[in-house]
């Protein structure tokens, strides 16, 4: 492998079918967004994966800090009254 | 069967009055030139696997020669229906000699670096191209339908390679005079793709295939305009051609098929 250091990073994000929510599967190394969508087509649709598929420079996409996951994640721990099984549900509704 | 559309009754008189122009022999000939210049090139892609400057460009190269294989496997089963002589697909590509395969002296030539793969890649990819989307509508209905199942695979091929020449000519100055070098070294091969002979013309005169020189102006047409893109020169055309396609092959081809029919040769009906 020769050095791909000039080869940025990008996400690949790929729809199975439409109407479903693109999804990422994994990432690639390409020169621009043309060569990384040609990647992604080449690494990730090899077995009827997708109709569709996005490429984001993995760059350009805010994460947030775990380190911050305390603050962020943990107050909604004890506020299970949040999730929406506290309600009788009629027996006339099959799903919900 | 009894109320056939006139339609269909047409095109069944058109297809066998096309068929009786020319013999099986030379149906079976041009088809067999199709099927080889898949199955060797997808061999000689093949060999990248493992090798490729990057992960993503190893199975961009796997994939065309899947794609590749593919199409091949379904001209050489064709071919082996209609010569009736029970060769199957794996006996037409794996028990052949070397003068008895007809792929164009171009698909066998060695990978050298990536440069020359891509330039040997995008002059056929271009070639197929236009072969292809003009044999959808042969007069040969089966090969028709090959041709249009290959000609969507081609398109991506073509997009790969034509990209990848555009990269490295138009790239650095060291990628530009590299592809460049390759394009003068592989350009002699490229005649046998424009230049018709008697095959050829008989199954355009039927026709199978396409008009061989309005087939060889889209090529060129076509090759020039990604060539001017990619900033690179198209070289002079040379006055010596070689004619794989009629069996008269390069130094290269008896190395690649010792290794593709190494395992079939050494132990006979070896399947798994």
């Amino acid at each position: 492998m020769t050095d791909r250091a000039d080869w940025p990073l990008y996400e690949i994000f790929i729809r199975a079918r439409g109407g479903l929510d693109h999804k990422h599967v994994g990432s690639v190394h390409a020169a621009d967004p043309t060569m990384a969508l040609e990647h992604a087509r080449d690494v990730y649709t090899r077995r009827q994966e997708g109709v569709s598929i996005w490429v984001v420079r993995s760059a350009d996409i805010v994460a947030s800090d775990p380190a911050d996951s305390d603050a962020l994640f943990e107050p909604a721990r004890d506020k299970i009254y949040r999730h929406p099984t506290f309600y009788d549900i009629p027996k006339e509704v099959d799903t919900l | 069967m009894s109320a056939m559309a006139p339609g269909a009754v047409a095109q069944d008189a058109a297809t066998r009055d096309a068929m009786a122009r020319v013999t099986t022999e030379q149906r079976v000939r041009y088809l067999l030139r199709l099927a080889d210049t898949g199955l060797i090139l997808a061999q000689r892609l093949g060999e990248w696997v493992g090798h490729a400057p990057a992960i993503e460009e190893d199975l961009g190269l796997a994939n065309t020669a899947l794609d590749l294989l593919g199409q091949a496997r379904l001209l050489l089963g064709y071919a082996g229906e209609l010569e009736g002589r029970g060769r199957s697909e794996d006996a037409l590509a794996f028990l052949r000699a070397e003068a008895d395969f007809l792929n164009v002296t171009l698909a066998e030539q060695p990978n050298g670096d990536f440069g020359d793969t891509i330039v040997r890649q995008f002059l056929i990819d271009a070639h197929q191209h236009e072969l292809f989307e003009r044999l959808a509508n042969s007069a040969d209905p089966r090969l028709a339908e090959i041709a249009a199942k290959a000609l969507k695979e081609t398109r991506y091929h073509l997009r790969y390679s034509s990209g990848w020449l555009v990269r490295l000519g138009d790239g650095t100055e060291e990628s530009h005079a590299r592809v460049q070098a390759s394009l003068e070294r592989l350009w002699p091969y490229t005649r046998e793709l424009v230049e018709a002979d008697a095959l050829e013309r008989a199954m355009a005169a039927a026709g199978i295939a396409p008009e061989p020189a309005e087939l060889g102006a889209a090529w060129s047409k076509r090759v020039d305009a990604v060539l001017a893109t990619a900033t690179l020169r198209r070289p002079a055309d040379v006055p010596f051609a070689w004619y794989g396609k009629q069996g008269r092959h390069s130094e290269h081809l008896g190395h690649l098929l010792s290794e593709l029919q190494y395992l079939q040769r050494a132990h006979p009906g070896a399947c798994w």
